[in-house]
């Protein structure tokens, strides 16, 4: 990796100070994408800001109706958590899967999402659960915030702070699993909240995580597996890659949807 | 260069170090604790695996900078007084090795396996849990019995020492 200068500060403040003061300077979370992406020279910041040290961006709390996890905890952390296990199991499981033990131990919610990976899992959780990404300037809805591939809408300057969750009556996430990267070839979260329900597709969309109106609508008529029987996402606009072409992973959308709510609904 | 100082088997140290160090390259090249292996240096092979305040990490993926003040164990310091620890004669005992390259990670994993999940672990746990650590020999059928036995070896020899103190 080519040379730059550290900078680990204490809090969320200083660190989105050294964010503005510092040209060029890129913010270090658990670091299980940036550093091996600067160690491959496809990134070279001048200035690191390592967040490793900001206690303030830790922790997992539920205040009222909702869980707010700070963006620094651990996949680790998320999956253990007895306040997440209890409110909402499905995102306990979908942290749990990520990766693998170490991996957990090391990556962040705050960095998985402001890396909106296409096929990372946390994009479809918080795009289901109808989640608030709150930054040090603002807060977005995830449909906001998820802008493209890798592309989010944070300004420069802006670090997530934490991320709140809003209690759902049901939900549930199935991932296929790459398996060598354990990344997901295709991920689906569901969630019914009240008389709403919200599906989001992660690892297919060539655009990143999406939501898939026809089977929301059909699990708005009835929330059970049964009804997406028949009903199938097109495979235009759905990633090719040397893992699985389109017309599998459009296939695969069904299928992880049927899963996701057969896990929703305990059957 | 920066300086960074952290506790590695139960030693203080400190090094003088480049920000771009990796903690690998710390324990290897600044410590010569070459137990820590480098196998793929893109955090897929844990044979890098380190315990940082208790907890596997692969220390391919990790800034020497970023465990300043933290507490590292490494393979060399399982070992206590040249007697291996329960997991390491386990590893010698089921013959759960071919090459070797992988051992230190497999070993390391298996000890934070058994601090997760405790000492009753069973095959598909085992196999699960070692989603982080590739053996290229493809000697897994070993390395999963030595596990379970290692883990249970952990827990008999754990027991006396609580009675002892207690």
């Amino acid at each position: 990796m080519y040379a730059f200068t550290y900078h680990r500060p204490a809090t969320a403040r200083q660190a989105a100070g050294l964010l503005a003061k510092k040209e060029d300077a890129k913010l270090l979370a658990g670091g299980h994408t940036l550093l091996p992406t600067m160690k491959q020279r496809l990134a070279s910041p001048t200035h690191l800001v390592d967040l490793g040290g900001c206690a303030d961006l830790r922790g997992i709390e539920r205040k009222g109706r909702n869980v707010v996890i700070g963006a620094m905890t651990t996949h680790a952390e998320v999956a253990d958590s007895a306040v997440v296990r209890e409110a909402i199991p499905s995102l306990a499981y979908l942290a749990s899967h990520i990766g693998d033990p170490h991996v957990r131990h090391r990556g962040t919610i705050g960095g998985s999402v402001a890396n909106n990976d296409p096929a990372a899992d946390y994009p479809a959780a918080l795009m289901a659960l109808g989640a608030t990404i709150v930054t040090n300037k603002r807060k977005l809805t995830a449909e906001e915030f998820f802008t493209g591939l890798y592309e989010t809408a944070l300004e420069e300057g802006e670090i997530v702070v934490r991320i709140s969750f809003p209690l759902v009556s049901k939900a549930g996430y199935a991932k296929f699993r790459n398996p060598a990267s354990r990344y997901a070839l295709v991920g689906v979260f569901v969630a019914k909240r009240g008389s709403e329900v919200s599906v989001a597709v992660t690892g297919a969309g060539e655009g990143g995580v999406f939501r898939w109106p026809e089977a929301e609508a059909a699990l708005k008529a009835r929330f059970a597996a049964k009804s997406l029987d028949g009903i199938k996402h097109t495979a235009k606009g759905i990633n090719a890659d040397m893992h699985a072409d389109a017309e599998y992973r459009a296939h695969l959308i069904g299928v992880m949807a049927r899963e996701a709510v057969a896990r929703a609904t305990g059957k | 260069m920066a300086t960074v100082s952290l506790t590695v088997n139960g030693k203080a140290v400190t090094a003088n170090v480049d920000p771009r160090t990796l903690l690998v390259q710390l324990l290897r090249e600044n410590l010569r604790l070459t137990g820590t292996h480098v196998g793929c240096d893109t955090s897929q092979c844990g044979a890098c695996v380190v315990h940082l305040d208790g907890k596997a990490v692969k220390s391919c993926t990790t800034l020497a900078l970023s465990v300043d003040g933290a507490t590292v164990t490494t393979i060399e310091g399982l070992a206590v007084n040249g007697v291996l620890h329960p997991m390491q004669e386990a590893f010698r005992e089921h013959h759960g090795l071919q090459c070797g390259y992988c051992t230190p990670g497999m070993i390391m994993a298996a000890v934070d396996m058994v601090s997760r999940r405790g000492h009753s672990l069973d095959e598909a746990t085992i196999r699960d849990d070692l989603d982080g650590n590739i053996c290229r020999c493809t000697g897994y059928h070993n390395i999963v019995k030595a596990i379970a036995a290692g883990a249970e070896a952990m827990g008999k020899a754990a027991t006396p020492t609580r009675k002892a103190a207690e």
